[in-house]
């Protein structure tokens, strides 16, 4: 069969970051973590182990925790992404992000963005979960730091004061 | 960092279609499910196809049916498995699929990607110049298999969990190409080798799983791993019976993976079963009869000789928890999960 030469064309689609439409051209192999690092300047999202190992770069693929090291981004036109940067309202961080600051569940901050991410998808599910439930959730988010006691307390709270001002 | 290599993309919205660019295409495409086994593989230079065939929009792939038995569409997300409620009698398959990688990656990866993933080994699954290093292996770029040196054949091994289980079950899978379409039964899928490791041709798409029915069937899948959280199997056992009303076994199948380049089936201690209730004695003469064809190889996690000694003890397990046993307690302290 011939090779050819291959045509090394970018592809242009709309991607809808957090909640907004935006234009991106890129090559087709990009990561959506590439493309929204590098192509979106949206640089909360982590850049971890880059082969589904850590869960640093989960964010929400039509609010499902996905890891966008693994996801093609060409493949997410008309798809929802909802990132790190999606979850403050302006200057009012989310009850996630004030809790995890509050009960010093961020370390080195690695991997909170992910967990952020999936600890937010857990609870528009299950707005109050077990501490069961919760490990389970986040068991595939590793933090180096290992400060795993204070990040499940951090979304125990969350859940409590997001049900306190429902 | 790691970039993919450049490929050209596309994504059909039929089988048909799909079937039709794989045809023409030749062997320098390859379909894409879920991405999760593949893209990390892309990433290391383990495969570089020219065209990707993006099986994400195509419907079909996502059916579930009642029929003469359970039909799964094989592009169904493992979270989407563990959720359909017509699935819940098939107890190794929920089981199989709870137990795949982490919540991330089920929601991502899909049935028939667990059931064509590409086989593991320690000298295989690192990155391009680590595997340079080495100068490279059998199953890829080399000419040495690094586990067994005299070894013509590539012991990779198959590290699929849906599949023992799905095999125990009965299962069967459908094959689509642009010419023809064919089903056979799961076991017949895969060949014992690591590089050819499954009967699919490059053109091929497996479409569906097809489910005989589950009444009077109790199955059960049980994994060995580091991580109760993550990780590939280093042993799958997985286990099915049809019982009398007295708990006489009537029929039976077990499947082991993770043990050889394939999964397969042990029918010698799955007819020590039949006829006899599941006493103690009858399920330790079973396990033996199992674990002796447990051959795994020093290319993977955890101790070599500890990973064929606990094959016997897993047997057992899933035996016992089909006699309905309460081993919640076990299974807590082997996947960290109830399931």
């Amino acid at each position: 069969m011939s090779q050819g030469v291959m045509v090394r064309r970018n592809v242009h689609i709309d991607l809808r970051v957090n909640g907004e439409t935006q234009e991106a051209s890129f090559a087709p192999y990009k990561t959506l973590l590439e493309v929204l690092r590098e192509d979106l300047g949206l640089t909360g999202t982590k850049h971890g182990c880059e082969l589904g190992e850590c869960g640093a770069c989960a964010v929400l693929v039509d609010g499902e925790p996905q890891l966008s090291c693994l996801v093609l981004a060409v493949e997410c036109e008309g798809r929802s992404i909802e990132t790190v940067e999606g979850m403050a309202k302006g200057a009012e961080l989310h009850p996630l992000q004030a809790a995890f600051a509050d009960l010093g569940a961020a370390q080195c901050g690695y991997c909170t963005p992910g967990i952020l991410m999936t600890a937010k998808a857990l609870l528009e599910r299950e707005p109050s979960p077990t501490r069961d439930r919760i490990r389970e959730a986040i068991s595939g988010n590793l933090c180096r730091c290992t400060g795993y006691q204070q990040i499940y307390e951090a979304v125990e709270e969350a859940a409590r004061r997001m049900k306190e001002s429902a | 960092m790691m970039r993919l290599p450049w490929f050209e993309f596309r994504a059909p919205s039929s089988v048909a279609e799909a079937a039709r660019i794989l045809a023409a295409e030749g062997p320098d495409a390859m379909p894409i499910a879920g991405g999760t086994d593949l893209l990390p593989n892309m990433k290391r230079r383990h495969q570089t196809p020219r065209t990707l065939v993006s099986l994400r929009r195509i419907e079909s792939l996502k059916k579930v049916s009642n029929g003469a038995g359970l039909t799964l569409g094989a592009g169904l997300t493992l979270t989407e498995v563990i959720h359909e409620p017509k699935a819940q009698p098939y107890g190794a398959l929920r089981q199989a699929a709870a137990q795949v990688a982490t919540v991330h990656l089920r929601n991502m990866g899909t049935l028939g990607g667990n059931l064509c993933l590409d086989t593991r080994c320690t000298y295989y699954n690192q990155n391009y110049e680590w595997r340079k290093a080495i100068d490279f292996c059998l199953k890829k770029d080399g000419g040495i298999c690094w586990v067994a040196t005299a070894s013509k054949r590539c012991v990779a091994m198959s590290s699929t969990d849906c599949a023992p289980a799905l095999i125990a079950i009965g299962a069967k899978a459908k094959l689509v190409s642009a010419t023809d379409e064919r089903e056979l039964a799961l076991e017949s899928l895969y060949n014992n080798d690591g590089i050819e490791y499954l009967k699919r041709r490059p053109d091929e798409i497996l479409t569906e799983i097809r489910l005989p029915p589950a009444a009077g069937w109790r199955s059960t899948y049980w994994k060995l791993r580091r991580r109760g959280a993550f990780d590939f199997p280093v042993l799958g056992v997985a286990a099915a019976a049809r019982f009398a009303k007295d708990g006489t076994v009537e029929e039976a199948r077990i499947a082991l993976g993770a043990v050889a380049s394939r999964p397969f089936l042990v029918p010698k201690a799955a007819e020590a079963l039949v006829g006899k209730k599941l006493t103690d004695d009858v399920i330790a003469e079973a396990a033996t009869l199992a674990a002796s064809r447990a051959k795994p190889m020093d290319n993977a996690d955890l101790d070599l000789y500890w990973r064929k000694q606990v094959a016997a003890d897993f047997v057992g397990y899933a035996l016992r928890e089909l006699r309905g046993d309460d081993m919640r307690g076990t299974r807590l302290r082997i996947a960290r999960q109830i399931l």
